[in-house]
């Protein structure tokens, strides 16, 4: 907790005193220090931002920080991860703490704007669920009236939570925790019937709980959360960089390439993928964006596409077993689509 | 002539540089602090402007009458998500009053004891004593805190198992479980404000009778049966009035409903486990606080209050107490301000303090500049105040000269 206060006090400070530490040319910054500071949830929550034994990040998350490094150094190393609880991220990104926030933080009007953030890709789109011990017999959100439900602080989840009870003329008895491990540990321990967050942090959680099959997600889904990676506002150059990284994940992945195939693909006739892989003579794209000409596929091999980099983290190939859902791309009936590259 | 000049000559101060002139000297240290201090408050406010204009984020406390929008678990006052985030703060400062206030006696009376307990002749209570002060002190009051909520609380029944016994049991009026603890509340009648005063009446009625019962006492040397008559001043006589007005107090009995008991009262685990963390780990100071008050009292002060006949009670009452609180009094300041300030804790068991609710809505809002100088202020002005109040006690209490 103290931690959390010194966070929040540098993070004026720096406000406040450091003048010259916030400013509109963030791509510059991170080339002169040599790696993307990338803040990333600190609960290891499994598929989007979580720490190994061996001190190793991985996740979706995790996954666009390294594409944003490969694309900026071809390297998809360089990259210093800070660990934040859901109240502190918004003070980190301000302060210029850090560079990018991908800490699956929902897009929403207010942050956008009042905050002083920008956001334009979509990492992953998710919904507000509701996890119940299947003892309960509660088959739907809306038999949760009465109950008490654990929910983390300072996120749009705890907003929707009171809105949507107050929508159904049901109360609810809010335990409210600021770190999403004491907030697991309350629900383990029987503080509260109903555990409320994003619907892929359910899934997550529901993995963490001692007997996973004990415990449901409910069917509702009650509120839009499309997570996305988060910039301070004024540095276009900065912000296209980041959108584009992801972009160019979900492109890769409309053009059929992948990890493996990438070195072929470059021998490609089609000039979509050629224009795409920096291998059309005369193109700057890359350039125009301050990268390298082949920033895309630096990417490619650090991560793969959006679909391997799902199926690796949230998808089959990982405990999680989340189906694309929204998060196919649009041509499958999702909503991932990347605009055009040229 | 010589001697005149001489005179004046030693009257005048002896001719030095300006740079040693004390006087001189002190008045530019005094003014270089002042415009240093100046230049770096006015540095600070600029950039703070500055770097939210350039964020596009704007300053000032206009974002307090907007709407919350989130649900508070614990609140005194009538709080909905509806309600704006002023209100908010206001229940985060009453919760933090609340705890503050609950700490701070607990923990004095328990140190109190426990002070006290550890110079006892009785072997067992004194290491008993000693061993509480070792443990709590040398824990840091976070994990106390975990203690009590992860450690005893969680393990209480569940609220399953409180449903069951109430099968069982019907007429159980009190349960204790992970959820807190449940009581009946009291709904108060029409005339119950007869009976207040009645109690009101009595207390005063009560000290007037004490006072007389002192001046007797130093008159006649005989005291009159103060406990007696106080009593029954403050005990039996609200409740005849109470009877006489037709009892207007009934109860209100928490039952089971679908998830949680409903009606009655309940005290919840997050402020349990806070409120006995804070007063434990505070009572553990504030006994070495105790002992170290009642150690620097001399020895033949008591020595005297036994030659005079006063049994060791009363000795440590009437005459080393007094005097030790001298001791006492100004490092309990310091321990009262730990406590309120230990009490922002809360936030890592869920309880909805001061900290707790601003975190909230800085994360909400935004506005994190404008919540952590409320903060500070509130935090300021709470300490301030105790202070003030505990100058003003050390202040009677301190040996008055002849």
């Amino acid at each position: 907790m103290a931690k959390k206060i010194v966070t929040a006090l540098v993070g004026a400070a720096v406000l406040g005193l450091g003048a010259t530490a916030a400013q509109a040319d963030t791509l510059s910054d991170v080339k002169a220090k040599g790696f993307v500071q990338c803040g990333v949830n600190g609960s290891n929550l499994a598929g989007f931002g979580a720490q190994d034994s061996a001190g190793n990040w991985s996740g979706l998350d995790v996954d666009l920080c390294k594409a944003v490094a490969a694309a900026v150094f071809g390297d998809a190393t360089k990259v210093k991860y800070t660990p934040l609880s859901a109240k502190d991220r918004f003070p980190a990104l301000q302060s210029g703490e850090i560079d990018i926030l991908a800490r699956n933080t929902t897009w929403s009007i207010s942050r956008d704007s009042q905050l002083g953030f920008d956001f334009r890709a979509v990492n992953y789109y998710d919904g507000q669920g509701f996890m119940v011990k299947k003892e309960l017999g509660v088959k739907s959100a809306l038999e949760l009236s009465g109950a008490s439900i654990c929910v983390q602080s300072g996120t749009t989840t705890e907003l929707n939570l009171a809105d949507y009870f107050r929508a159904n003329n049901m109360d609810f008895k809010p335990v409210v925790f600021e770190a999403q491990d004491e907030a697991d540990a309350a629900y383990n321990a029987g503080r509260c019937d109903a555990y409320t967050t994003d619907a892929s942090g359910l899934y997550s959680i529901r993995l963490k709980m001692a007997n996973p099959d004990d415990h449901m997600v409910l069917p509702e889904i009650i509120s839009k959360e499309p997570l996305g990676p988060a910039v301070r506002q004024n540095d276009s150059k900065w912000f296209d960089v980041v959108s584009w990284s992801h972009y160019a994940m979900v492109a890769a992945e409309e053009f059929g390439i992948t990890q493996a195939n990438v070195e072929e693909k470059k021998k490609s006739d089609n000039p979509d993928i050629k224009r795409f892989l920096g291998e059309e003579a005369d193109s700057t794209i890359g350039a125009d964006l301050g990268l390298p000409k082949d920033w895309a596929v630096q990417i490619i091999k650090a991560v793969g596409n959006y679909g391997e980099s799902f199926e690796r983290n949230v998808g089959e190939g990982s405990p999680l077993k989340i189906a694309r859902g929204l998060n196919a791309l649009w041509t499958k009936g999702g909503l991932q689509y990347a605009p055009p590259i040229r | 002539m010589a001697l005149a000049d001489a005179r004046t000559g030693s009257g005048e101060p002896p001719k030095v540089s300006l740079l040693y002139n004390p006087a001189l000297r002190s008045a530019v240290y005094q003014i270089v602090t002042l415009v240093v201090i100046v230049a770096a408050v006015w540095y600070a406010w600029h950039n703070v402007v500055q770097n939210l204009a350039r964020a596009n984020m704007t300053a000032g406390f206009g974002f307090l009458n907007s709407r919350a929008g989130f649900d508070v678990a614990q609140s005194l006052i009538a709080y909905s998500s509806d309600s704006t985030y002023f209100r908010a703060l206001q229940v985060g400062l009453i919760n933090t009053l609340v705890i503050a206030a609950a700490g701070v006696v607990t923990a004095t009376i328990v140190g109190l004891l426990v002070g006290i307990g550890r110079l006892s002749h009785n072997w067992l209570i004194a290491k008993l004593c000693t061993v509480y002060v070792e443990i709590f002190r040398n824990i840091p009051p976070l994990l106390v805190i975990f203690f009590w909520y992860l450690g005893v609380l969680a393990l209480l029944p569940s609220i399953r198992t409180i449903f069951q016994h109430v099968k069982e049991n019907p007429d159980a009026a009190f349960f204790i479980s992970n959820r807190g603890i449940y009581m009946p509340a009291p709904v108060f009648g029409e005339n119950f404000g007869i009976v207040l005063a009645a109690f009101a009446l009595g207390v005063v009625a009560a000290i007037a009778f004490t006072i007389w019962a002192n001046a007797r006492q130093r008159a006649t040397g005989k005291r009159p049966p103060v406990l007696w008559v106080n009593l029954g001043l403050i005990v039996l006589f609200p409740l005849i009035v109470f009877v006489v007005v037709g009892a207007p107090l009934t109860l209100d009995y928490p039952v089971p409903g679908s998830f949680n008991m409903k009606g009655g009262m309940v005290i919840g685990p997050e402020f349990l486990a806070l409120y006995l963390a804070l007063s434990l780990y505070t009572a553990s100071f504030i006994a070495e606080i105790v002992r170290a008050g009642i150690r620097g009292v001399s020895k033949g002060q008591s020595e005297a209050s036994y030659a005079l006949g006063l049994r060791p009670g009363q000795a440590t009452r009437l005459v080393v107490l007094p005097q030790a609180l001298r001791i006492i009094i100004p490092p309990l300041t310091s321990q009262y301000l730990n406590l309120i300030k230990n009490s922002s804790l809360a936030v890592a068991v869920g309880y909805a303090d001061l900290v707790a609710v601003g975190g909230t809505i800085l994360n909400q809002s935004g506005k994190s500049i404008e919540i952590i100088a409320i903060w500070m202020v509130i935090y300021v002005s709470i300490s301030l105040i105790t202070s003030l109040f505990m100058n003003w006690f050390n202040a009677k209490m301190a040996l008055v000269e002849r």
